[in-house]
């Protein structure tokens, strides 16, 4: 059977001039089904190769008459279910108008596209539309640091149950100003310094989706995640003040940390909108908060991954060879203003805004 | 019940409709949970399999390198190179392939499932965001590892009654999809996902335009003709049940058939024309039984 015309294929069915063999079948309904056959057929292979991804070899023909293909398909389905009794031919439409429905309303955006959407305002959005969580995770993140000097400060014993033990080398209480002083001094090359950035990034990233994915459990493990990763923080820093050391070791941190707490702190803001939207869905079904607040947050977390790549590089490169307390401020303040002018001052609205 | 009533009872209970656009109700059918763990398998074991041997051809390339001259750099390169690879394929794999045309990962494919956006209320769905590919495959790591970490850890009783907790909490993530009807886990409850059957189906034979259905039997030369009295026994189940016989061809299958149907209307059954007299009743079963549908009246069985 030939492809059909165009003409044939817009025109109402009663025009369309059937093939010879559509004679010989003995029942209206075949007859139906096989005046419709290579149209559905057409469709099939259109289908097929935009699956397989060639979209290219596709004629514009193609192209162009698939939506007409795809309501056709629709419409044999429906007047073959109040028709046929043929349940091979039913099943083969349910199939094939499916599929064609997965393609004709699918995502059309490519990667590309949806990149462009993300980093031209949709992460922005999505971050500012959590603000609350991230009031909640800043304010445990800062009780987070207080508990952990405050412990500190009380019982140094309580150092290295906090402080894991790969930090706890040389910067243990007790240690000399020299020690501590040298534990923050840059390396002479950068040698070695891009493998150490990339295996940064990769721990801090699982760290972060494993924050957000606990969030799922109402926010609850997110938030015991936070506070324990601060209060060794906290430690550290009552560590290091104890030997008047607190602008160098906060200039030190300052060059990563800034980029990387704040991602940190967005994966648990994410994190805790999954789980409050659950706990508490308002209006809605617990089901549909769950999916809506889902994806924000996954806008959110994919912005997290970005900037943990930013973070690791800060922390590879730069601060190892950065030394001047004054510039490692610098770099860690104007990273930290340029993030948040561009999460919070940044208001265009995407262009390819759905929903 | 027998094994294809099992069968179809099984598939009625995932049997949902997705309303189009267009208004057409599709009819989805959710992705069976062991199908779903066979896709997991398979899409890890290609995991596996894939980053191993990517890992082993670096290390082929960067080992040689450390005894060349300045050869440092190049091996620091390849490590790092290698941490990207590693992440980007563990987290990356069934993004990029659930965000592709098919939806599904070569796993999902194999086994004949998809992931699709799940309709809201009011039955009608849209699309499959990029969003909610990447927030159903976020929490892979407290449904899968986590759990499967613990639970091997369990015996060991290593964590004390905390790591128990753990270990029960935990589970309730792993074993969310057998805990709703629509095996969603808990990567699909927050992205809006679901699985469902995907599938391909080749558009068969038409019954109606050869052989006894047309005409004269090719073998006998015998043209069968049933009267009202003969076809009003049967309904729609029956002519299913009919058309899957002759779709399948099996001579035992259609004998049985043959003589059930010539017992139920009284005829003395012959041997060896039974496909042509089989497909002659099917077509004027079927002709008689879509003539009664356009006028509304509908047999669903041969007890309706």
């Amino acid at each position: 059977m030939k492809a059909p015309t165009l003409s044939g294929l817009f025109g109402r069915k009663q025009d369309a001039s059937p093939p010879p063999d559509i004679e010989a079948a003995a029942l209206r309904s075949d007859r139906f089904r096989l005046a419709r056959e290579s149209e559905w057929q057409r469709l099939d292979t259109i289908i097929t190769a935009m699956e397989k991804g060639r979209l290219r070899s596709l004629s514009d023909d193609d192209v162009l008459a698939l939506p007409a293909l795809y309501r056709t398909a629709a419409s044999s389905l429906a007047v073959a279910r109040e028709t046929s009794l043929d349940s091979a031919t039913i099943a083969y439409l349910e199939s094939l108008v499916q599929r064609a429905w997965f393609q004709v309303y699918g995502p059309r955006q490519g990667f590309v596209r949806w990149l462009a959407g993300f980093l031209g305002g949709g992460l922005s959005r999505a971050i500012r539309e959590i603000w609350p969580e991230i009031l909640v995770a800043l304010a445990v993140m800062v009780a987070g640091v207080a508990t952990g000097w405050l412990l500190v400060s009380g019982d140094q014993d309580w150092y290295f149950s906090l402080v894991p033990s790969q930090f706890a080398d040389t910067r243990i209480p007790g240690a000399s100003r020299e020690v501590l002083m040298e534990s923050l001094s840059t390396t002479d090359s950068a040698g070695g310094l891009s493998g150490f950035a990339a295996y940064l990034f990769q721990n801090n990233a699982s760290v972060s989706i494993l924050a957000f994915a606990l969030g799922f459990a109402f926010g609850i493990p997110t938030l015991m995640i936070l506070l324990k990763e601060m209060a060794t923080l906290g430690a550290m820093l009552w560590l290091f003040s104890t030997r008047g050391l607190t602008l160098d070791f906060a200039a030190w941190l300052s060059v990563h940390g800034t980029t990387e707490l704040f991602a940190i702190l967005l994966a648990g803001a994410a994190g805790l909108h999954v789980g409050r939207s659950m706990a508490f869905p308002g209006g809605r079904s617990v089901m549909a908060a769950a999916a809506e607040s889902g994806r924000r947050a996954a806008i959110v977390m994919a912005g997290v991954v970005m900037m943990l790549i930013v973070a690791a590089l800060l922390e590879g490169f730069a601060r190892q060879l950065v030394g001047d307390t004054l510039e490692r401020l610098a770099i860690g303040g104007s990273m930290l203003v340029i993030w948040c002018a561009y999460f919070f001052a940044f208001r265009r609205v995407p262009p390819s805004a759905e929903r | 019940m027998n094994v294809r009533d099992r069968q179809s009872a099984f598939i009625a209970k995932r049997q949902r409709t997705v309303l189009t656009p267009e208004g057409l109700a599709l009819p989805f059918i959710v992705g069976s949970r062991s199908a779903r763990i066979g896709a997991l398998i398979l899409d890890y074991l290609i995991l596996l399999v894939g980053t191993i041997a990517v890992t082993i051809a670096m290390a082929y390339i960067g080992l040689p390198l450390r005894e060349m001259e300045g050869g440092d750099g190049a091996g620091e390169f390849l490590a790092v190179l290698w941490t990207i690879f590693w992440f980007i394929a563990w987290n990356g794999y069934f993004m990029a392939f659930e965000l592709g045309p098919r939806g599904a990962t070569p796993g999902k494919r194999i086994v004949g499932i998809r992931v699709a956006a799940r309709p809201n209320a009011a039955g009608s769905a849209g699309r499959l965001t990029p969003e909610a590919v990447i927030a159903r495959n976020l929490l892979r790591d407290i449904e899968l590892f986590m759990p499967l970490i613990l639970v091997l850890m369990a015996p060991t009783g290593a964590g004390g009654p905390a790591a128990m907790a753990a270990t029960a909490w935990f589970l309730i993530f792993a074993l969310f999809p057998f805990f709703n009807r629509d095996a969603l886990r808990a990567g699909d409850l927050i992205a809006g996902t679901w699985v469902v059957e995907a599938p391909r189906t080749k558009l068969a034979r038409a019954l109606s335009v050869e052989g006894g259905a047309h005409g004269a039997s090719e073998v006998t030369g015998a043209t069968y003709r049933f009267g009202d009295e003969e076809l009003s026994i049967y309904g729609e189940y029956e002519l299913q049940t009919l058309e899957r016989v002759l779709r399948d061809n099996q001579a035992e299958a259609m004998e049985a058939v043959h003589a059930a149907i010539c017992r139920k209307i009284g005829w003395t059954p012959g041997a060896g024309d039974e496909r042509a007299f089989l497909e002659a009743f099917y077509a004027q079963l079927r002709a008689r039984l879509e003539n009664d549908m356009r006028f509304g009246r509908r047999k669903a069985d041969k007890f309706s």
